[in-house]
């Protein structure tokens, strides 16, 4: 709970939503006839509207990035290490529109939401969304907002894919593109990975194939392992050992006594797993996992990068971070190489860091250099 | 501006294509934008001048020579530069090969540690030649692959590199000598090459 705002904070911000009338074709070849996206802006927008920035969010990001939403708070938003005045996203200098996307569970229209046909939450039934998806419905609402052009769209892991596939799809309306800890596809050992955790959730007797709100119960067991297993993934081994070590929270091994022993590690773990249960949908965590391992920028592209980067025009950032497994930098590289081999303006930096894939959440000192340095050259 | 890298220029061609490895704080190829035009990328380790190139907003991608230059494909540069940078890697033999197959032509600079300077100070003191060209003691100097002028020339020969231009230059005394016997008084060396 701030007991006043940070000086560099966008401050006490309040979601807004738009309905969307016009049906929106998926890629799935479904259609959502109308939804709604909620999101939060932090900044003004100028009046020649060339300083809008999009972030973009990852697994379990969401529309409030930054700020807070009252004093009660105990938390800002999920990258307020990153957004606001002097900071490397300068709300001094930029409008930042940050967005729930949809499928997700935190506003936007998703599984938990009423299918207008059925007056029934969605459930199972909800479409499978993809990245594609996301991006055409993100353009939506920049044309809400009245943004022709953004000075800049960034994203973190997932939320990379989709800066990617902004600058593939609307090539016109993105001048620069940051990209940081993702991939041009995930790897096999990704998808075993998230295929791990939709299986925790789908072997979860409350789950009901998906209709668990139908049944007024949740799959809280499932998705909290779910969230266990992503959550290893995360960080990096290093980093785990010098925040838990073999430290107990209970118990003790001393012969002779027959006390369990618990390591705070296994205590840390079902916490988070537990806290996440209670906060996100577990048809959400299913879809927006599948969109994770769908993607795959060069797929239409005879699998081939530097082909589909010819057809963007945006400036590009890319950063990757040096203990981070789950989106290793080779995957960056992969991205950086293509952009020359497509003879793309590109900026790369591999930032040093213990925190795993999390460290591009985290207050970092040259991350912070190196992004910051790169948006304070961008013209608005 | 250091002079090598006024000289540079002159090799370079309107509009082309270049990478520039340790392109450091990207003077040089912030100069080769601006007065040719060039399209560039440069490769740099060190994070306080990769910020000084971002800040300059410059194509600048981290990634040590040492590694390669496997992720670039075979000519796809006009021009590959490395400038002052050869006697800093682990292996400026197999770098010097792979300039080479990345880029149509190369341009090294390099200190010529054969100049009478160095050689007075081992020969007069025993010990190894520091001055304000080579500021650093041998313990933590990152040049750890001198070479001459002659010693180029030989491993250009060996490894049938052909020399295009080459040119010496000198930021202090000896202009007129350095001509005459460019091993001895020349400081710096400025070669074109291509396979």
């Amino acid at each position: 709970m701030p007991n006043q705002i940070p000086a560099d904070s966008v401050g006490l911000v309040t979601p807004k939503t738009h309905h969307f009338t016009a049906p929106l074709l998926l890629a799935c070849g479904r259609t959502l006839d109308e939804y709604e996206l909620v999101y939060e802006t932090y900044g003004q927008l100028n009046a020649a509207k060339s300083n809008a920035v999009l972030i973009c969010h990852a697994l379990s990001g969401h529309h409030h990035a930054a700020g807070y939403h009252s004093m009660d708070d105990k938390r800002p938003g999920w990258w307020d290490a990153y957004i606001g005045p002097g900071k490397p996203i300068d709300t001094n200098k930029f409008f930042v529109v940050a967005l729930n996307n949809l499928g997700g569970c935190h506003g936007s229209t998703g599984p938990c939401s009423i299918n207008p046909v059925t007056g029934k939450a969605w459930g199972a039934d909800f479409p499978m969304v993809r990245v594609r998806d996301w991006v055409a419905s993100q353009a939506r609402l920049a044309d809400v907002l009245g943004i022709d052009v953004w000075a800049a769209v960034i994203g973190g892991s997932l939320g990379g894919m989709q800066v990617m596939r902004w600058a593939l799809d609307f090539p016109e309306r993105i001048r620069h593109a940051v990209v940081i800890a993702s991939a041009l596809k995930l790897s096999a050992q990704n998808i075993a990975f998230n295929e791990a955790a939709r299986k925790a959730i789908v072997s979860d007797p409350n789950f009901f194939d998906g209709d668990y709100i139908e049944h007024n119960t949740l799959p809280k067991n499932g998705l909290a392992v779910a969230r266990m297993i992503g959550h290893i993934t995360y960080l990096s081994d290093f980093a785990m050992g010098e925040k838990f070590g073999r430290d107990l929270r209970s118990g003790s091994f001393a012969l002779g006594t027959a006390e369990p022993v618990e390591f705070q590690i296994e205590s840390y773990l079902r916490y988070q797993g537990d806290s996440f249960a209670n906060s996100f949908d577990a048809n959400s965590y299913i879809r927006i996992t599948k969109a994770l391992d769908y993607f795959d920028l060069a797929r239409e592209y005879n699998d081939d990068a530097v082909l589909a980067f010819k057809k963007t025009s945006a400036k590009f950032l890319v950063i990757s971070f040096s203990t981070d497994w789950r989106f290793a930098p080779e995957r960056s590289h992969e991205i950086v190489n293509a952009l020359v081999g497509a003879n793309r303006p590109v900026t790369y930096a591999e930032i040093e860091s213990h925190h795993g894939h999390d460290a591009f959440l985290l207050p970092d000192e040259r991350y912070q250099q190196v992004f910051g340095r790169y948006l304070a050259g961008v013209t608005i | 501006m250091r002079i090598d890298l006024n000289e540079i220029q002159h090799w370079i061609k309107q509009g082309s294509r270049i990478l520039d490895l340790g392109c450091g704080d990207g003077t040089l190829l912030k100069f080769l934008i601006d007065t040719k035009q060039v399209q560039g990328y440069g490769l740099e380790i060190d994070a306080a001048q990769i910020n000084t190139c971002i800040d300059k907003g410059l194509n600048v991608i981290e990634q040590n020579l040492d590694r390669g230059l496997g992720n670039f494909a075979d000519k796809s540069f006009d021009t590959v530069l490395m400038t002052q940078a050869l006697q800093t890697l682990h292996f400026p033999h197999l770098v010097l090969d792979e300039m080479l197959r990345v880029g149509k032509e190369c341009i090294v600079t390099f200190p010529n540690f054969g100049h009478w300077k160095a050689r007075f100070y081992l020969a007069t003191r025993g010990r190894m030649p520091v001055s304000d060209l080579l500021p650093y003691e041998w313990y933590n100097t990152p040049n750890i692959h001198f070479c001459t002028f002659d010693d180029f020339e030989v491993l250009c020969h060996e490894r049938n590199i052909k020399v295009i231009n080459r040119q010496v230059v000198n930021e202090q005394s000896g202009q007129t000598l350095k001509d005459f016997m460019p091993n001895l008084f020349g400081e710096t060396a400025i070669y074109h090459l291509s396979k």
